[in-house]
């Protein structure tokens, strides 16, 4: 049974003191099954972090509808866990505070939050940090007890918004490795927005391209690399192949964004 | 020098402290060494000398506890309602639209020229002297509580809705815990702006109080008691400014690292 639902979802800004409106992202169907793990990609303006946070429940589509287990979408909710690019642990709660936060919310006994908590965080490997403040952690642990956070809740799908895109190289790697160990261990479901071609890839089961703005899906591949995956697979002959039909498609796209400012 | 250097902590009091020296020394010297008339200015050791005499001979101690009296119950009652207003407005529009143009309009109302009308609703009792300080502190906090409410961080809120949070959730678990710290901050400087409108409440219509030991002070033409009540004034501020800044470390930890 699919689990998301994306029918024909649009989404256009209004214009800006009295300017044409924008169309950030053309009617769009996207249908994500159970486990999937589907990497978003494309330009940067392209309209794929919108679809994310209409999915999410950010933001409200001007047409169509999102559906998750068949139930509409209407607004932000617990079901859909999400990691956002920006840093937004509460900087006022500790690393455990903040995981604890959905479950506090839910009405979870502290005694249960707290079995839970230390769960998530020895899995994100920050154990010994459950009493720091997020402003004593570096960008790729605030981005770990971040993701510890959604997970922690048991959404029925994690939506990720370039979670890693403000991370260096090599962190970036390790971070995609955790998230990739965890999905194989969890199953769930996730969609996850980048611009990054080898991280699209490296990752997923669907790799979904969009074309510049106004976004609209261009091209969806399906990722045939075996799990569990090592780091190595980036280095394979497949691999390489993967990236180069991505790359050609996802160049295409960056030209027209980049030929649209000039 | 190099701009946004920090100091060490030790440098920082030593040249903290040297200008309170200086001010002293070239207030000495003007007046000891004869440049100042003496109706014009005291001199800083008849000051002590006479602010010594307040204290134990005249009950200024007293005057001193009436002041503070009235500057933290205004203020208290001022915060009172001011903070959940400003909150309120902060988190949600509708109330901010209804209430922001007159608190802005009532803002610019100086508390002191409220008095004479304080005084014909109030009389020159206590509460004319608290409704002052409220007057002078009630929109001021007010309109910074709900700037600093309604600026919190956007990706903050939309994270605690991909949380489960409900609107309520919203206000009181991600609205309010960030704002406290800069809400704290706004509490200690209008408390500082109160005190200004203590002692002009209290130079009319008091029988108690700094202020009116200023204005009796003023019949008599003595400078020297009149700087000894100014001064008082400052280094209570400076006390009180310095406390309110350490419980707000230490309550705040996590804004300060």
């Amino acid at each position: 049974m699919s689990r998301l639902s994306i029918r024909g979802v649009g989404r256009t800004f209004p214009g800006v003191n009295g300017g044409a409106p924008t169309l950030a992202l053309q009617p769009t169907d996207l249908e994500v099954a159970d486990n999937d793990f589907i990497t978003v990609l494309g330009p940067s303006g392209c309209g794929k972090s919108t679809l994310l946070r209409i999915v999410a429940g950010l933001d409200t589509p001007t047409q169509g509808e999102v559906l998750l287990d068949g139930q509409p979408v209407r607004g932000p909710g617990a079901e859909r866990g999400m990691v956002f690019q920006s840093y937004t642990l509460f900087p006022w709660l500790t690393v455990h505070q903040n995981i604890c936060f959905g479950l506090r919310e839910k009405g979870m006994a502290p005694a249960q939050q707290a079995e839970i908590a230390a769960r998530f965080i020895a899995e994100v490997g920050l154990k010994g940090f459950e009493n720091h403040y997020p402003k004593q952690l570096s960008g790729g642990m605030q981005q770990r007890v971040a993701l510890a956070r959604a997970l922690a809740n048991d959404p029925k799908i994690l939506l990720l918004d370039e979670p890693f895109g403000a991370l260096d190289n090599q962190t970036r790697a390790l971070m995609q490795e955790l998230l990739l160990s965890i999905w194989e261990q969890h199953r769930k479901t996730v969609l996850f927005v980048t611009h990054d071609v080898d991280e699209a890839i490296f990752m997923a089961n669907r790799c979904v391209v969009f074309s510049a703005r106004p976004g609209r899906i261009k091209h969806e591949l399906a990722i045939d690399l075996p799990y569990p995956r090592h780091y190595t697979v980036k280095t394979s002959p497949r691999f390489s192949e993967l990236k180069a039909v991505v790359t050609e498609d996802i160049r295409a796209e960056s030209l027209k964004t980049a030929q649209m400012e000039h | 020098m190099k701009p946004l250097r920090e100091v060490t902590p030790g440098a920082k009091l030593a040249l903290g402290i040297s200008f309170f020296v200086l001010f002293f020394a070239a207030w000495a010297f003007a007046t000891l060494g004869g440049y100042v008339s003496k109706t014009f200015l005291a001199d800083p050791l008849t000051m002590l000398r006479s602010g010594w005499t307040l204290l134990a001979e005249q009950g200024f101690a007293t005057d001193i506890g009436y002041t503070v009296w009235r500057v933290v119950g205004g203020f208290v009652l001022a915060a009172i309602v001011a903070v959940p207003l400003g909150v309120a407005m902060g988190a949600y529009k509708p109330i901010e639209a209804f209430f922001e143009p007159f608190v802005s309009f009532a803002r610019y109302l100086p508390a002191s020229a409220f008095i004479p009308l304080l005084i014909l609703w109030a009389g020159i009792g206590e509460a004319q002297k608290l409704a002052v300080i409220f007057i002078g502190s009630f929109f001021q906090l007010v309109l910074m509580i709900a700037v600093t409410v309604g600026g919190t961080r956007r990706d903050l809120v939309e994270a605690a809705y991909t949380l489960g949070a409900n609107d309520w959730g919203i206000v009181r678990r991600v609205l309010i815990p960030a704002a406290a710290p800069q809400v704290a901050e706004t509490l200690r400087l209008v408390l500082g702006w109160a005190w200004t409108y203590v002692i002009v409440a209290e130079l009319i219509g008091a029988s108690h109080g700094i202020g009116h030991m200023i204005t009796d002070s003023q019949a008599l033409l003595a400078t020297d008691q009149i700087i000894f009540g100014i001064i008082t004034i400052g280094v209570i501020g400076l006390v009180s400014d310095l406390a309110f800044k350490r419980a707000n470390r230490a309550l705040f930890r996590w804004a300060a690292l």
